[in-house]
């Protein structure tokens, strides 16, 4: 066990320095420079200036190493267009707000998206299946910045049941999160409802019965664990799907999170920026993944985490 | 004697729909079972053994089986009657049933300990605390060592041979007074089915319970019944002590079962699949008796009319033409009649 997590780990090292390298190279072979802003030309002699103190005057491979150096420090470096506002600064503002949001949207996709497939698996073939099925493939669908507007325009704007375009609140949670959730949600209904379709059919279902168990505790007890558990599996690249979509939410309904440093960066040609959200949250995806792997093998008695590592 | 039987079947029907039409699985079982007595039921694969021990716990799947015809009482109470809540009460707790497989019968992720406390939480109102303490009794039983640990572990930590012991501690442990038991050794290997059957013939000296054994095997039922019933395309065609079977089979397809034991070398473990012929299609049954397609005896009202359940001395019941006056005095029969009966099923 101890050796499986101690090798997870440094491949998720090994992962990290290459997401870093790639982003990097990548990052620079896109044409055009920080400084380069249309209208006003910065002097010859600023932009000179400038180069240097972000190293940007160095060699591609000198760049690299630096950046890698700092990173060992934790340091993301100041940013390019907000100087002299830290990337770990904007971090430190942005993150909260952005896991925040995050969290409830995967909260929500969880427990809607269980819920919705039990009813579903349950009623199996009748109408709120139905009903529930073809919500489900909307769901997936479409994509989560077609439902914020509709929402924002809706549910905010007309019918003004709740506020948007600022941040403080529950009140403030519940659109972007819906918004980022509704694809989960119907990833997990569908996942749980033919999972539980499936165990509804097993052998020991029917020995539950036999020792006289009411529904209810058959299915809390002994279906729904065994239905939910490939669920865990899906957490990883759920929360992947959360994090890339939040940064599109966070711009539609001007949430002051990570989101909307990144796309500021990505207009400002900020490498500093890029690079250090980029990283954070693949540091963050990858370990979180990691923690689900580890989590799964706890809850799931049948996989043994030390003999798939040995 | 019949009026202090714990358990009495009466011209049981059961029927499946299905795609192919209505399956008629179970057609006129009756059975009885004394206290503490052991009933075997032995026939070959689909010839309705499961399908009966499920209507007795109306177990089956309610979308599409039906009980058509036919009582089954416990204890003088009517179980075809009771409401699915009512029912809950008895299964478990009044009747059990032990299945083939315990890999696939008991739930894989679920700690063995809450499976097994569940049910004496549930009919007996214990506390978890006596549950645990229940639990670790039937456990050590039936013959589990360390039984506090093994309350914790999971399914994939036991070998067969335990698993099949847990299933056993998991039925037994409200203290029902019928244990209905399915073909419990079928998936294990030959040394491991004796230790089991053991453990049912000590189960049963201790609490009193009654058996139903169902069972391919010959060498389990010699070993362990009082009384058996030989079933045949869901029908019982004998019924007898054991004793009284084994020394005076009077049903052709009995006589075809034992027939088909290797007496010396294999007494144990013998399939009973060695008579000629395949069971009649259950979508149609024949109208006369279903054995005559295979029956070496077959005359020719055997295709025409069912036989009627005849009593011999004792408990001994068949049902078959051959029990009739007039058989007797008819000549030996050939295998022209064969043909006769199964083209008159049409
Ligand atoms: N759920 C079901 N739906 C349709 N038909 C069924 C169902 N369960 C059983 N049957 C039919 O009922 C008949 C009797 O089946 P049953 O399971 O009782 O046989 P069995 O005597 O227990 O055989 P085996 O020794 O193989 O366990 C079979 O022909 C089977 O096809
Ligand atoms: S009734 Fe006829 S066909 Fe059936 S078992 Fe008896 S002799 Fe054979
Ligand atoms: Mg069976």
């Amino acid at each position: 066990m101890a050796q499986y997590i101690l090798k997870r780990f440094l491949s998720m090292l090994v992962t990290l320095w290459l997401i870093v390298t790639v982003t990097f190279f990548l990052m620079h072979s896109i044409p055009g420079s920080p400084f380069d802003r249309d209208g006003k030309e910065a002097s010859a002699a600023v932009v000179q200036n400038m180069m240097s103190f972000y190293h940007l005057d160095k060699p591609l491979g000198v760049q690299y190493l630096l950046y890698l150096k700092s990173l060992l420090t934790f340091d993301l470096g100041p940013s390019i267009s907000h100087y002299p506002t830290t990337v770990n600064t904007m971090i430190d503002r942005g993150f909260p707000v952005s896991f925040q949001l995050g969290a409830a949207a995967i909260l929500l996709a969880i427990a809607a998206g269980i819920a919705l497939g039990t009813v579903a698996a349950l009623k199996q073939n009748g109408i709120i299946d139905y009903i529930a099925m073809v919500l489900a493939v909307i769901g997936i669908a479409v994509p989560s910045f077609v439902i914020a507007p509709l929402l924002i325009k809706y549910v905010a704007v007309k019918w003004g049941l709740l506020p948007v375009a600022s941040w403080g609140t529950w009140k403030h949670v519940v659109l972007p999160a819906f918004a980022l959730s509704v694809g989960p949600i119907a990833t997990i209904a569908r996942l749980t409802r033919a999972n539980l379709i499936e165990v509804l059919t097993q052998d020991y279902m029917e020995t539950a019965r036999s020792k006289g168990l009411s529904p209810a505790r058959m299915i809390i007890k002994h279906a729904l664990r065994n239905a939910v558990l490939p669920v865990v599996t899906l957490l990883g690249a759920l929360l992947a799907n959360v994090l890339t979509g939040s940064f599109v939410i966070e711009k539609i309904f001007a949430i002051p999170g990570m989101g909307k440093y990144f796309v500021d960066g990505i207009n400002n040609r900020d490498y500093a920026v890029i690079m250090g959200t980029t990283v954070f949250y693949s540091a963050l995806l990858i370990f979180m993944m990691f923690i689900v792997d580890i989590v799964y093998g706890f809850i799931d008695p049948r996989i043994k985490l030390h003999r798939k590592g040995a | 004697m019949n009026n202090d039987a714990l358990l009495e079947v009466d011209n049981l029907h059961v029927s499946f729909s299905t795609y192919g039409g209505e399956v008629k699985a179970v057609r006129g079982v009756s059975l009885r079972l004394h206290r503490g007595e052991t009933l075997a039921i032995v026939g070959e694969s689909g010839c309705g053994k499961s399908v009966t021990a499920r209507s007795i716990m109306r177990l089956l799947p309610k979308n599409n089986s039906r009980i058509t015809e036919g009582s089954i009482r416990f204890n003088g109470r009517e179980l075809t009657r009771l409401s699915e809540k009512q029912m809950r009460d008895v299964r478990g707790s009044d009747i059990a049933i032990i299945f083939q497989d315990a890999m696939t019968a008991l739930n894989p992720t679920m700690m063995i300990g809450e499976q097994l406390m569940e049910g004496v939480i549930r009919h007996q109102r214990l506390s978890r605390t006596e549950a645990r303490k229940r639990a670790v009794e039937m456990l050590q039983f039936v013959g589990i060592r360390d039984p506090e640990l093994r309350l914790k572990q999971h399914l994939h930590q036991f070998s067969g041979g335990m698993r099949q012991r847990i299933m056993i501690a998991m039925a037994a442990i409200c203290s029902p007074a019928v244990l209905i038991a399915d073909e419990p050794t079928t998936a294990l290997d030959v040394t491991i089915q004796a230790q089991i059957l053991d453990l049912f013939r000590m189960l049963q000296r201790t609490t009193q319970a009654s058996l139903i054994m169902i069972t391919h095997d010959l060498g389990v039922v010699a070993s362990i019944a009082d009384r058996v019933n030989v079933m045949y395309a869901g029908q019982v065609v004998e019924s007898a002590p054991v004793k009284e079977l084994f020394r005076n089979p009077q049903h052709p397809y009995t006589r075809g079962l034992l027939d088909s034991i290797p007496r010396l070398d294999r007494p144990r473990g013998a399939k009973l699949d060695a008579i000629p012929g395949t069971p009649p299609d259950l979508f149609a049954p024949p109208k006369g008796c279903a054995f005559a397609a295979r029956c070496p005896h077959a005359m020719e009202v055997c295709g025409l009319f069912p036989p009627d359940s005849v009593k011999l001395d004792g408990e001994h019941t068949v049902a078959c033409w051959l029990q009739d006056a007039r058989a007797r005095t008819m000549p030996p029969q050939g295998p022209a009649q064969v043909e006769t009966a199964s083209a008159s099923q049409g």
